[in-house]
């Protein structure tokens, strides 16, 4: 079955942020700020792990925890802007 | 300025013991050692030689031989003390402030401690009442640990000392562990040994007829947030400033050596350097550390304000590489895992003090609690100003002017600013409110530890047990004295004053004073209105007021830069060094058992290629380093005495 982007964002996390700890239940609404999994750093990581890997150039007005504070954010940022560029 | 060590209890062969363990301590007192041995108690110290070089032996008993006494530290107001017992008939044989404590001791007992304007630590042994009293300033500046074994008390400058005693083995103590990992430091009287405590800042041990009991002597407070300020204007309260600061260095100028001074290029060190360079007729020596990264040098001030008090200036640089090379002696001295590397060029600092021949120096450590200079208690002022109005989009740009050096918060949103900072988390009656923003982003470290650490910590909340050890009082504190408390009750005595402080200097045999920590001065602070220290967001008000004349402007109206020191890229550079890829090996981060091993692999891999790294990822790599170091300087020797028994 093909990765989603879910899968791909999720994976990124897990590597990068939790360091391979997969026992860790990380859940598709779970605030990655509430949660300690990122920091100030970190959330430019993110930026550049969307943007290397999802063809989009995110603005300064995208980089918002409305966009980016759990999986289901990221992914849905993701897929609305793909999408959009697709079009 | 020395090491002492004894017992309380029996022990076989003391005198070889007592020999032993004022080996293991004797960096802090090069110059002498001695002993003292009694049935039921002994003691040793070695001594560095400051006031009454030639009379000032130590362990010392008094002219009756029923008192005796093994110091660590000075009394700064000794000559006062010796005057008022000289009047009321006492007769002196030494010139030495180790003297006083005993006639003092003699004539008010316990109750001595109070009369002491000092940083001490002592043993003293009372041979009337078979009693022996341990005692620990106020602030925590000297150290002293103890622990039991077989019935017989031991006691410590440093715990490597209290590692000679037969049976006793460094263990780090989990709960410890996860304190550093969230508070910077242990909570007194928690040492990262297990089974090892330390006698916490202001409190007294008595042991006597088998019984140990501990008290508190001194103990900071703070007024009533709603009670009238017992000071009237702020030109009064600093003048009172200046004259109190004023005496608090010119008694820790007292010496039979040289006194210098360290020289951050900061408004503190810059004010003591400045009123002891008007003490010191023959010109006064300072001394910093540089930076080769612009982000944390200060070369710039230090030379402007050496230059303005035309003090002998030396420095010495921190370059790529010199924190990784002395880390693991760092960590010897320390004796305790750490999460910053800030110890390493202080470790330096002090070496170049000791090559300049010097025993002594000055330091304007404790300005920052005292006087509220600290970006925490800043930023607890901006989270609760931007709480009252959780949907403004102009307050939390608030957090950009405090933390201008962290470039990676300066590109934020303000959405992530505020989220950052949980500026809209409204927790008024929390007691932790100034420093939970700090606490949860360390704790976030715990990510690696190990599946076995994690169960044995299950349930334990080092936060919850911090708020538990705070006074009844605090909770009718103003939330500024609240935070001030935090600062300087705990991290004060836990980290700056230990990890930073007393064991880096004693490390080359130095011994630092700290005018701002004069008790005086902390008593006067803690009543003054909290707007007199934090006035808006500008930090130490006050004390700029009473000092305006006696610095450069540049340096007067400096906002304050933290000290700091680069973290995990000090040891990337030019390739791990050998310990760096042993301690941080897979294998031996399994064989430890108290992280994560493939995470802990993964760090390191993301560290080694990152241009820079963030703060979880920092503290958690000198945290993980400095603990794999502490149990090969430590564990790893009582586990070869073990198999070697």
């Amino acid at each position: 079955m093909a990765e989603t982007v879910k899968d791909k964002v999720r994976n990124f996390i897990v590597e990068n942020f939790l360091f391979g700890d997969t026992s860790y239940q990380l859940a598709d609404d779970a605030s990655l700020i509430e949660n300690d999994i990122i920091d100030s750093t970190a959330v430019l990581e993110l930026v550049a792990f969307i943007e290397d890997n999802f063809g989009i150039t995110m603005s300064d007005a995208d980089i918002v925890p409305a966009n980016l504070d759990s999986l289901a954010r990221i992914s849905s940022f993701i897929e609305t802007r793909a999408g959009s560029v697709a079009a | 300025m020395c090491g002492f060590a004894g017992y309380v209890g029996h022990v076989h062969d003391a005198d070889t013991l007592l020999t032993q363990m004022t080996a293991a301590i004797a960096h802090r007192g090069p110059d002498e050692q001695g002993k003292f041995i009694v049935p039921g108690a002994g003691l040793g110290h070695a001594r560095l030689s400051i006031v009454g070089l030639g009379d000032g032996q130590q362990p010392m008993s008094d002219e009756t031989g029923q008192l005796t006494i093994a110091f660590n530290g000075e009394i700064f107001n000794y000559v006062e003390l010796r005057d008022e017992l000289r009047a009321k008939g006492r007769r002196f044989r030494t010139s030495s402030d180790t003297e006083v404590i005993l006639h003092l001791y003699d004539v008010m007992g316990e109750d001595c401690l109070s009369r002491l304007n000092g940083d001490f630590a002592f043993a003293l042994w009372d041979q009337r009442r078979r009693r022996m009293m341990l005692a620990r300033d106020r602030m925590g500046v000297r150290p002293l640990f103890h622990t039991q074994k077989d019935g017989t008390l031991y006691f410590a400058s440093e715990i490597k000392a209290l590692l000679k005693v037969p049976g006793v083995t460094a263990e780090i103590d989990p709960i410890a562990l996860d304190q550093i990992f969230t508070l910077w430091a242990p909570i007194a009287p928690r040492t990262a040994f297990r089974n090892i405590d330390e006698l916490e800042p202001g409190k007294l041990m008595i042991v006597e007829q088998g019984r140990t009991s501990i008290r508190t002597y001194w103990q900071l407070d703070y007024p009533h947030r709603d009670a009238p300020p017992p000071i009237a204007s702020e030109a009064e309260a600093a003048e009172e400033l200046r004259a109190l600061l004023t005496d608090a260095v010119r008694l820790r100028m007292r010496a039979d050596v040289p006194v210098g001074s360290y020289l951050s290029g900061g408004l503190d060190s810059s004010l003591v350097s400045a009123l002891a360079a008007g003490m010191t007729p023959q010109g006064l020596k300072t001394f910093s550390v540089t930076f080769d990264s612009a982000e944390h040098d200060e070369s710039a001030y230090q030379q402007e304000m050496a230059s303005a008090l035309g003090t002998h200036h030396r420095t010495v640089a921190c370059h790529e590489g010199d924190i990784a090379r002395v880390f693991p002696e760092v960590i010897r001295f320390t004796e305790r895992p750490i999460i910053r590397t800030a110890p390493a060029p202080l470790f330096q600092l002090s070496g170049l003090v000791r090559n300049a021949g010097l025993k002594v120096v000055l330091t304007g450590e404790g300005a920052d609690e005292v006087f509220a200079g600290y970006d925490v208690f800043k930023e607890a002022r901006v989270r609760r100003f931007c709480a009252r109005q959780p949907s403004s989009r102009i307050r939390p740009h608030l957090f950009r002017k405090l933390y201008p050096y962290l470039p990676g918060l300066q590109q934020q949103s303000v959405e992530y600013l505020a989220a950052f900072f949980g500026a809209n988390d409204a927790a008024p009656d929390d007691p932790l409110f100034s420093h939970r923003p700090r606490f949860k982003t360390t704790s976030a470290a715990k990510i690696f530890f190990s599946g076995d650490l994690r169960e044995t910590l299950k349930g334990y909340d080092a936060t919850d047990e911090l708020a538990g050890r705070l006074p009844d009082a605090f909770a009718q504190w103003h939330p500024l004295n609240q935070a001030q408390y935090l600062e300087s009750r705990f991290l004060l005595p836990g980290y700056i004053l230990s990890s930073q402080g007393d064991r880096m200097a004693m490390a080359h045999g130095i011994e630092g004073r700290f005018p701002f920590l004069d008790h005086r001065l902390v008593e006067f602070a803690a009543r003054l209105p909290p707007e007199m220290k934090l006035k808006g967001l500008v930090e130490k008000h006050i004390l700029r007021k009473a000092a305006g004349d006696l610095l450069p402007p540049r340096i007067l109206d400096r906002t304050k830069q933290p000290y700091r020191a680069p973290d995990s890229q000090a040891f990337m550079g030019s390739g791990d060094l050998d310990y760096v890829r042993e301690c941080l090996s897979e294998k031996n981060i399994a064989a430890d058992g108290l992280f994560n091993a493939k995470a802990v692999a993964k760090l390191h891999q993301k560290c080694s290629t990152q241009p820079v790294s963030g703060f979880r990822d920092n503290a958690a790599f000198v945290g993980i380093l400095s603990t794999q170091l502490w149990q090969r300087s430590f564990a790893e020797n009582g586990k070869r005495a073990e198999q070697a028994a």
